[in-house]
C-alpha cells in the first residue's frame, strides 16, 4: 500500500518536473524564436501574416543581405574580432602576472594592493564612465580602436581573482623545485607555471570573450565613426532608419547571435564551468 | 628554502681557503645560484648577466615588470577617474569649458529632484525580479541535480538567453511587446481581446514589470547554472545514503542541498540588491527611459552625455555608491547575524544540541 502511494507520487513529480522544464524552455526559445521567423520573412508575409507563422521558406536572404550592407556589418565584425584577439590575450598576460605576483611573493604593500582591487570591484562601472571618458579624451584616445581595448582591458577584475585562486591550488614546491634546476623567476613564470593555468585562461577566455563580444557601452562612447564600430553598436544603428521593420532588425539580431550560438555549442561545458569558476570569486 | 641554500654557500665560501674538499663537492653537485654565488665571490667580478641572475635583484624585478601595466590599468581606470568624481561632484561643468566651484549644490539637487531621486523607486521592481529569479533558478537547479531526460537541451535552453548581446535582446523584447506582435498574438491564442491588452512598453502600471521581466529571461538560466554548480560539489554518495535511508525529494533538498548552497545563495542576494539598485541595462537599451521607466542609472546616463552636466552626474554616481556600500555592509551584518553568513552547515541551535548531546557522552563515559 504504501509502496504504492510512494510511486503514485513519483509519477506525478516527475510529470510535473518536465512540465516545468519545457514550460520554462519555452519561455526561453519564443522570444528568440520569434525572431528567427521574422528574420526569413518577405516584406509581403511580414505586414500581412501572423508573427507566430513560420515563414514559406527559409532560403529567403534578402532581409540579411540588406542588414549587412546597411549596418556595414562584416566591416564591424572585423573590428570586433581585432578587439576580442587583442583583449583577451593581453587580459590574460596581465592578469596572470599580477594574481603569480600577489601569490607567491610577500612584499611591503601587497595587501593593500590586493584590497585595491578588491575595492575596485564595488565601484559600478557605467557610474566611473563618466570620468574615465574624460580622462580618455584628454589622452585624445577616443575613436581609436587601441583606446576602446585599453579600457576593455582596464576594468578587468574577475580574472585578476580566477587567476588569483587557481595560483592558491598550484603547489609552491613546483616553483622551487624550476628554482633549484636554474629557472629564473621569469622562467618559473612562463616555461613552469603559465602551461598549467590553462582551465583558468580557458574561464577567462569565455567570460571575458562573451562580455567583450556583448559589449556596447563603452564601444558606444569611444568609437563614434562608423567605420570603427563594433558588432554590437552596429546593430545599435538600426534603431532610427528602420524603426518598426523588424523583419530586417531581426536578421541583424540573428547575425550577431550567430557566432555566440555556434561557441556555445562546441564549447557548452566549458562555458558552463566557466560560469560556475566565475562565480565563487566572494 | 633559499635562504638555507644562500646561507650554506657563504659558508662554503667562507671556508673555502681551509677546506678544498667542500668546494670540490659543492662544485661536482653544480648546486645553481650557489655554484655562481661561489665563483662571483672567488673573482669578485660583476657583469651585467650575474647581476641580473642574482634572486634579489630577480624579485625585484620580476614584482616591479608584473604589476607595473595592471596598477597603471587600475589607477588610470579606477582611482583616477574616481578621485575625479569625487572633486567633479563640487562643481558646475561640462567635459569642456570651464568649471566653477558650488560646494554641495549637486548634492543637494539630486535629493531634491523628485525625477532623479525617485526613480531608485523604479529599482523596486527590478528586486523583485531578482526574487523571482533566484526562486526559479533554485527550482530549477534542484529538479536538474535528480535524472532529467534531456538535460543538456533544457539547459542550454534556459542558459542561452545569458549570452545574448544587450543591444540584441533590446530589439527582441521591443519585437515581443510590440502592441498587436509577439506577445500580444500569444495572449489572443488564450483568449484575450486585443482591445484589453495593455501597451507593455508604455503603460506605466505594466511597463516595469515588463522591463524587470527581460531581466529575470536572461539571467534565470545562469543562476540556475551557478546553483547547479554549487549543488553538484557535494558528494553523490550523500544523496544515494539519503535515499536509502529513505529520504524524500523534499528530505534531500532541505537536509542536503540547501545546506551545501547556502552561501552562494547569500552572495547572490547581496549581488542582487546592488545590481537592482544600480539596473541599467533594459530600460536603456528597451525604452531609452520613456514612460516612467529610467531608473537611476539611466539618468545618470542621460544627465551626464546628453545635457553633459558632468558634475550633477559625478554627484549622483557618489550618492549610488555610497548606498551601495551601505546596502552590502548591511545585508553582510544582517547575514552574519542571523545566518552566521550562511558558511556554516549547521544551524546555531543545531550546533548547541551536538554540544550538548557530546558532553552528555562525555559524562556518560566518565560514570562508566
Amino acid at each position: 500500500m504504501i509502496q504504492l502511494k510512494k510511486s503514485f507520487l513519483g509519477t506525478v513529480f516527475d510529470v510535473l518536473k518536465y512540465v516545468m522544464l519545457t514550460l520554462a524552455s519555452l519561455i526561453a526559445v519564443i522570444p528568440v524564436a520569434v525572431c528567427v521567423f521574422t528574420a526569413f520573412k518577405t516584406e509581403e508575409e511580414y505586414t500581412h501574416g501572423s508573427v507566430l507563422e513560420l515563414p514559406k521558406s527559409f532560403a529567403y536572404l534578402e532581409n540579411f543581405k540588406e542588414a549587412i550592407v546597411k549596418a556595414n556589418m562584416l566591416q564591424c565584425f572585423l573590428n570586433t574580432i581585432l578587439v576580442l584577439i587583442v583583449v583577451l590575450v593581453c587580459s590574460v598576460f596581465i592578469s596572470a602576472m599580477l594574481a603569480y605576483v600577489l601569490n607567491r611573493f610577500t612584499f611591503p604593500g601587497r595587501n593593500m594592493i590586493e584590497s585595491l582591487f578588491l575595492f575596485a570591484s564595488l565601484l559600478p562601472g557605467i557610474a566611473m564612465q563618466v570620468t574615465i571618458y574624460q580622462i580618455m579624451y584628454s589622452l585624445g584616445l577616443i575613436n581609436h580602436l587601441y583606446g576602446y581595448m585599453i579600457v576593455l582591458m582596464g576594468t578587468d577584475i574577475i580574472s585578476i581573482y580566477l587567476f588569483l585562486q587557481f595560483f592558491e591550488n598550484l603547489p609552491v614546491s613546483l616553483d622551487e623545485s624550476a628554482t633549484m634546476d636554474g629557472c629564473t623567476y621569469f622562467g618559473v613564470f612562463f616555461r613552469i607555471l603559465f602551461p598549467l593555468l590553462k582551465p583558468a585562461i580557458m574561464t577567462t577566455v569565455v567570460l571575458k570573450g562573451v562580455s567583450v563580444y556583448n559589449e556596447y557601452y563603452a564601444s558606444n562612447l569611444y568609437l563614434q565613426r562608423p567605420e570603427l564600430r563594433t558588432i554590437s553598436t552596429a546593430l545599435y544603428t538600426f534603431t532610427g532608419p528602420y524603426g518598426s521593420k523588424y523583419n530586417y532588425i531581426c536578421a541583424g539580431v540573428l547575425i550577431t547571435i550567430i557566432p555566440l550560438l555556434v561557441f556555445f555549442l562546441i564549447f557548452q561545458k566549458q562555458v558552463y564551468s566557466g560560469m560556475a569558476a566565475g562565480a565563487v570569486k566572494g | 628554502m633559499w635562504a638555507w641554500k644562500s646561507q650554506s654557500s657563504k659558508n662554503l665560501c667562507g671556508q673555502e681557503g681551509k677546506n678544498n674538499l667542500l668546494l670540490d663537492y659543492n662544485s661536482v653537485l653544480q648546486i645553481p645560484g650557489g655554484g655562481k654565488m661561489n665563483q662571483q665571490s672567488v673573482s669578485g667580478s660583476s657583469s651585467f648577466k650575474q647581476w641580473f641572475l642574482k634572486r634579489d635583484v630577480q624579485r625585484v624585478l620580476v614584482i616591479v615588470t608584473f604589476m607595473a601595466v595592471p596598477l597603471l590599468l587600475l589607477l588610470m581606470f579606477t582611482y583616477i577617474p574616481f578621485a575625479k568624481m569625487i572633486q567633479f561632484s563640487f562643481y558646475n561643468m561640462k567635459y569642456i569649458g570651464e568649471r566653477r566651484f558650488v560646494g554641495l549644490a549637486n548634492y543637494r539637487r539630486v535629493f531634491q529632484n523628485k525625477e532623479l531621486f525617485g526613480s531608485l523607486l523604479v529599482s523596486l521592481y527590478y528586486m523583485g525580479g531578482g526574487v523571482v529569479q533566484l526562486a526559479l533558478a533554485l527550482l530549477f537547479a534542484s529538479l536538474f541535480v535528480f535524472k532529467v531526460k534531456g538535460e543538456a537541451v533544457f539547459k542550454a535552453a534556459m542558459f542561452f538567453p545569458y549570452l545574448i548581446c544587450g543591444i540584441a535582446i533590446g530589439f527582441i523584447f521591443k519585437f515581443f511587446y510590440f502592441h498587436g506582435y509577439v506577445l500580444d498574438t500569444i495572449l489572443q491564442l488564450f483568449g484575450w481581446k486585443l482591445e484589453d491588452l495593455p501597451l507593455w512598453l508604455q503603460d506605466t502600471k505594466i511597463n516595469n514589470v515588463a522591463l524587470a521581466a527581460t531581466s529575470v529571461w536572461r539571467y534565470t538560466g545562469q543562476n540556475v547554472i551557478l546553483f547547479l554548480g554549487a549543488m553538484m560539489s557535494v558528494d553523490s554518495d550523500l544523496y544515494e545514503a539519503a535515499a536509502l535511508d529513505g529520504c524524500n525529494r523534499w528530505q534531500q533538498f532541505r537536509y542536503i542541498i540547501l545546506p551545501s548552497i547556502k552561501s552562494i545563495i547569500v552572495l547572490n542576494i547581496i549581488l542582487c540588491v546592488s545590481g537592482c539598485l544600480s539596473a541599467f541595462e533594459p530600460p536603456y537599451v528597451i525604452t531609452n527611459g520613456s514612460f516612467g521607466t529610467a531608473t537611476y542609472f539611466v539618468q545618470m546616463n542621460s544627465v551626464a552625455h546628453e545635457t553633459q552636466k558632468v558634475g550633477l552626474a559625478s554627484a549622483m554616481a557618489i550618492v549610488l555608491l555610497a548606498l551601495i556600500i551601505l546596502c552590502t555592509i548591511g545585508q553582510r551584518l544582517f547575514f552574519k547575524y542571523v545566518f552566521n553568513n550562511g558558511t556554516e552547515d549547521e544551524s546555531k541551535s543545531a550546533a548547541r544540541a551536538r554540544k550538548k548531546a557530546e558532553k552528555a557522552q562525555k559524562r556518560k563515559g566518565a560514570r562508566a
